[in-house]
């Protein structure tokens, strides 16, 4: 592991990012039961944007090296692409068909490997959660696997002499918290704008050599403990019922009745106590 | 870091355990509706039920959470254990799990609660559901954790078959917490873990609490009353907060909302915004893009107040009134006031621009 940067070398951020469907066009297969990948628009997972956005502005202040990471299959290079037209120095892609149906757990423990190979790192960010599985557990799981300092749920990072602080919301307030490098921050969803891919960061896209594909081998990753039969759980079976419905008492005319209406109801309802 | 525990013969482990968090004094509301699940799947599996509490000085916090339904609880008290830190609270209950193999282990879907579950569950390299909304024991006795995917479109059934613990996180407000009864006898146990000065990896440089003062957060709130293009105005913002006042609830807003400059960012709701997950959601002037129900569709009850019919928000209201916003919302100030025993005098005044 590395220590805090010196003034030689510049500090290394590994941003870990995902390439979801677009959230309004999420789509479930009815046949495997798993989330439609091929043919839906897709993106940058929003809080890993917003995860490389904070890392694009410790690059901007101070000397760093923004590399971004991801795993999966090789239709993720455009988001990758996209991250180093934003700014980001170069970009991992880890792809391997063995991965595939990873859950939270093989995902952490890969990643961690392949952090370790890129090595030299001194702050590891990702999205505090994806907008596909919504989990929240690969972030704090790679810390767990690097043993590394976490701080979940931060909204703002910065370095201060040699070491991260971090804003992160709480269940009932603000904390500022201080570690040490190398550590892990999850970046809240919404908390900043990321920026636009810059025309100087389409051309490096364009000249090529920003994205490097390593395999598991490549890595070193035990096969043993990857994919879909190395993962502690299974989705078992998915209902496609919707949310349960609702009941829809719409209230209309006269407002005094109306809302005399509507109150009544939600007081019965013990919606609204007062 | 990870050792492979998890995949142990999984007859060795037995018992349901709940992860407690503590909050000025009381437990928070999703450990006591933990503990209320936690009960019902302990009698299903015929094993005993126990509350995790590493904390400083928690022992009576420990016997009031008895109450609510457990057969014991374990302490683990140190003062490293004072406030919560990923690193410390990971070693405890790694090495209690390992100690102890509960074949069960429930987290609230707190910050907290899934800061230490996602760090814990690649350490024991077992299986972590987050976001349960029900729980079942199938066939083989597993736990059957069910949980929203895909966007809120569909119920996935989780399954750790083969690792133990099975674990799962739940959100606040997904069960019902049991009555407390000051009579039931339960346990105290306390129990060491090893902890050195280096798992102090974080220091907490600085704590703001939320305020309820002028401040209530929508995240936080029972009630959300949230306003969109159908204000019109920021200054009718206003009534929306007279409104959440008497309802003790929080104001937020639809993008269009927030990008017409009316209120500040940090009250929008939707896709690109906050999450809101309330037990009633009040949406006054939004008409209901895809972008917005992301953000709070999973709403305990939805009402819906728009002067178009036609509004698609209407599709998953709970309640509604097609109406003008600028005439509704203060017959219901009135009305609520006058259900109270009329703290206020009078209706309040409408704001001459929406006239």
């Amino acid at each position: 592991m590395s220590g805090p940067p010196s003034e030689m070398r510049p500090m290394r951020i590994i941003v870990c990012i995902k390439q979801v469907p677009k959230a309004q066009e999420l789509q479930v297969d009815p046949v495997t039961q798993t989330l439609k990948r091929v043919g839906v628009p897709s993106e940058i997972n929003p809080p890993d944007a917003n995860a490389l956005e904070i890392a694009l502005r410790l690059k901007d202040h101070h000397a760093a090296e923004v590399v971004v990471l991801s795993m999966g299959p090789t239709s993720f290079d455009e988001s990758l692409e996209r991250a180093v037209a934003m700014g980001a120095d170069r970009s991992v892609l880890l792809t391997d068909r063995i991965l595939g149906g990873s859950d939270t757990v093989p995902t952490a423990y890969a990643l961690s490997e392949t952090i370790q190979k890129i090595g030299g790192y001194d702050l590891i960010l990702t999205g505090e959660e994806t907008t596909d599985a919504s989990t929240g557990h690969v972030g704090p799981g790679i810390a767990g696997h690097l043993d590394l300092p976490q701080i979940t749920y931060v909204s703002e990072v910065r370095i201060v002499d040699g070491t991260i602080r971090a804003r992160r919301t709480a269940e009932d307030g603000t904390e500022w918290w201080q570690t040490n490098m190398p550590s892990l921050c999850t970046v809240n969803f919404g908390c900043n704008k990321p920026r636009s891919p810059t025309l100087t960061g389409k051309i490096r896209v364009k000249r090529g050599g920003v994205i490097v594909h390593w395999s598991c081998a490549d890595v070193g990753i035990d096969p043993k403990k990857v994919g879909l039969l190395n993962s502690p759980t299974i989705v078992a079976k998915v209902d496609t019922i919707r949310l349960p419905p609702r009941a829809g008492r719409i209230f209309s005319g006269d407002s005094k009745e109306s809302v005399r209406a509507l109150l009544d109801a939600l007081i019965r309802d013990r919606v609204v106590a007062l | 870091m990870t050792d492979g525990y998890g995949l142990e013969d999984k007859s060795h482990f037995r018992g349901v355990w709940v992860f407690l968090e503590g909050r000025a004094g009381g437990l928070r509301d999703v450990s006591t509706q933990l503990i209320g699940e936690g009960r019902r799947l302990a009698d299903l599996r015929g094993t005993p039920l126990t509350g995790i509490l590493p904390g400083h000085g928690v022992d009576a916090l420990a016997e009031r959470a008895i109450g609510y339904g457990l057969d014991r609880v374990i302490v683990v008290d140190d003062p490293m254990l004072e406030i919560y830190r990923s690193r410390p609270y990971a070693q405890v209950m790694a090495q209690l799990i390992r100690r102890q193999k509960p074949e069960i282990v429930l987290f609230g879907a707190s910050k907290n609660g899934r800061d230490l579950g996602g760090r814990l569950h690649a350490i024991l390299e077992t299986g972590l559901a987050a976001d349960c909304v029900k729980f079942d024991i199938d066939a083989e006795g597993n736990l059957d954790m069910i949980r929203p995917s895909f966007g809120g479109k569909s119920l996935a059934h989780i399954l750790c078959k083969k690792h133990r613990p099975q674990m799962a996180s739940v959100r606040r407000n997904v069960f019902v917490a049991p009555p407390h009864n000051p009579d039931r006898r339960g346990e105290i146990v306390h129990e060491q873990v090893e902890l050195s000065p280096q798992d102090l990896d974080a220091k907490l440089l600085e704590f703001d609490e939320f305020t309820k003062e002028g401040g209530l957060r929508p995240e936080e709130a029972d009630i959300v009353v949230s306003g969109g293009f159908g204000l019109g105005d920021p200054k009718n913002f206003q009534l929306l907060q007279d409104l959440a006042d008497r309802l003790g609830g929080a104001i937020a807003a639809s993008r269009k909302a927030v990008d017409s400059g009316w209120v500040p960012k940090t009250l929008q709701v939707g896709q690109t915004g906050m999450t809101v997950r309330p037990k009633l959601y009040i949406a006054v002037g939004i008409s209901g893009a895809v972008q917005h129900l992301a953000g709070m569709q999973e709403s305990d009850k939805i009402l819906v107040i728009n002067i178009d019919p036609k509004a698609p928000l209407f599709e998953i209201a709970d309640y509604g009134i097609v109406g003008d916003l600028f005439e509704v919302l203060p017959e219901m100030i009135r009305q609520l006031d006058a259900l109270k025993g009329g703290g206020v005098a009078g209706p309040p005044a409408l704001p001459a621009e929406a006239r």
